[in-house]
């Protein structure tokens, strides 16, 4: 064992809580010790979850050891908390390389040039694939296996399915998701409507109240529950379930499916 | 004391909680505040009243009734709002390793007391 991995196991040893995971991690990632780098990477994502730090790190030790599909959702988790980190514009960039469609490597490529101007590895990226585009058409050999071809609703596979899901873009129009009143009616296109906007309205009040980025919003009537959470920048999830389910567990819930929902946006988009 | 401070007392009691206030949903204006230096109590009614207000609709198209309780929470810290009547909202600013828990049940109890 190296002496700065040896140094930095014993701080974390001696504070489990402290942030010196990222290092470790990072070290043990650069040495090639990659099943080590993602044990210590996943502990601090377990307990530091609203940490875009440790999802980024994650998802670069997944990537190197194969885990594309694992990068991806490690990545999407990091954008969600910070949907400007060029590391996981340019992670994600690099897996849509990979999967062969240049098209959608070279969008998330140019939101990490916006997002860290001084990166001189950006705009030869971008240069490099713009090539690709001129010469291909967009399409570019796939020299590995591609992420899963998007599911038809977001939430395919999450608890419930469509029903109490509802996937809103930044003008409160529907993007996948069904609610329904008891009668049967579908409520989802009004309900949609309220959310336009909401969130900027909360991004804007956390920040002015030097909060940081918002996670999400739980909203608890008499009867019934709602939790909001903004998969994107541009979108929002609200989860609607009744009291049967408690509001914790509803939480995970929701984040599970917001998860689901960004990596199926970040497919068909 | 007042009901109003009683109420708001009782709310910054709890651990973590940096500031309590009452708010006019409707205009976002202060009733009472109980703040410690550093939140915006002004920038905090108005950011909250309007954000309970339209969760408020939100919730009545999805076919709820009206909110008991909203706990909006960020990287750093929470915004937490329990409507009371005639268009109050009881509003504190958390922090991150506040008891969330405890504070949701004052607010709640003390915002039906306002009544």
């Amino acid at each position: 064992m190296s002496e700065d991995i040896r140094v930095l196991t014993a701080r974390l040893a001696d504070e489990p809580s402290s942030l010196a995971f990222l290092e470790l991690a990072e070290a043990l990632r650069r040495r090639g010790q990659l099943d080590a780098a993602c044990k210590v990477a996943r502990g601090g994502v377990s307990r530091y979850p609203g940490l875009a730090d440790a999802h980024d790190l994650l998802a670069r030790v997944l990537s190197d050891q194969g885990d594309l599909a694992g990068a991806f959702d490690a990545w999407s988790s990091a954008l969600q908390l910070d949907p400007m980190r060029a590391g996981a514009l340019k992670g994600i960039g690099f897996l849509y390389f990979r999967a062969g469609d240049v098209v959608a490597a070279l969008d998330h490529l140019q939101r990490a040039a916006q997002a860290d101007p001084d990166d001189a590895s950006i705009p030869v990226a971008i240069a490099r694939l713009r090539g690709e585009v001129r010469e291909n058409g967009g399409r570019h050999e796939a020299p590995a296996p591609s992420p899963a071809p998007p599911a038809a609703t977001p939430f395919e596979g999450i608890e419930g399915g469509e029903e109490g899901f509802l996937l809103v873009d930044g003008g409160g129009l529907r993007l996948g998701g069904m609610l329904r009143a008891p009668s049967g009616e579908d409520l989802g296109d009004r309900v949609a409507a309220q959310l336009a906007g909401v969130s900027r309205e909360a991004a804007r009040a956390t920040r002015i109240l030097g909060l940081g980025p918002w996670h999400s919003i739980a909203v608890e009537s008499p009867n019934g529950q709602l939790i909001l959470a903004a998969p994107t920048a541009d979108t929002v999830l609200l989860t609607a379930r009744d009291h049967g389910i408690p509001l914790a567990r509803l939480g995970l819930l929701a984040e599970r499916a917001a998860r689901a929902a960004r990596s199926w946006l970040e497919r068909v988009g | 004391m007042s009901t109003v401070q009683g109420v708001l007392d009782r709310v910054t009691r709890v651990p973590g909680v940096r500031g309590a206030l009452l708010v006019s949903a409707g205009d976002g204006l202060i009733v009472a505040e109980q703040l410690m230096d550093g939140v915006d109590g002004r920038a905090a009614a108005a950011l909250t009243g309007s954000l309970v207000g339209r969760l408020t609709r939100t919730a009545q198209q999805a076919g709820l009734e009206r909110p008991a309780f909203v706990h909006l929470r960020a990287e750093a810290g929470s915004v937490l709002a329990a409507p009371g009547p005639d268009d109050l909202v009881l509003v504190a600013v958390v922090a991150p390793d506040a008891n969330v828990g405890l504070a949701r049940l004052e607010m709640i109890d003390a915002a039906a007391r306002l009544s």
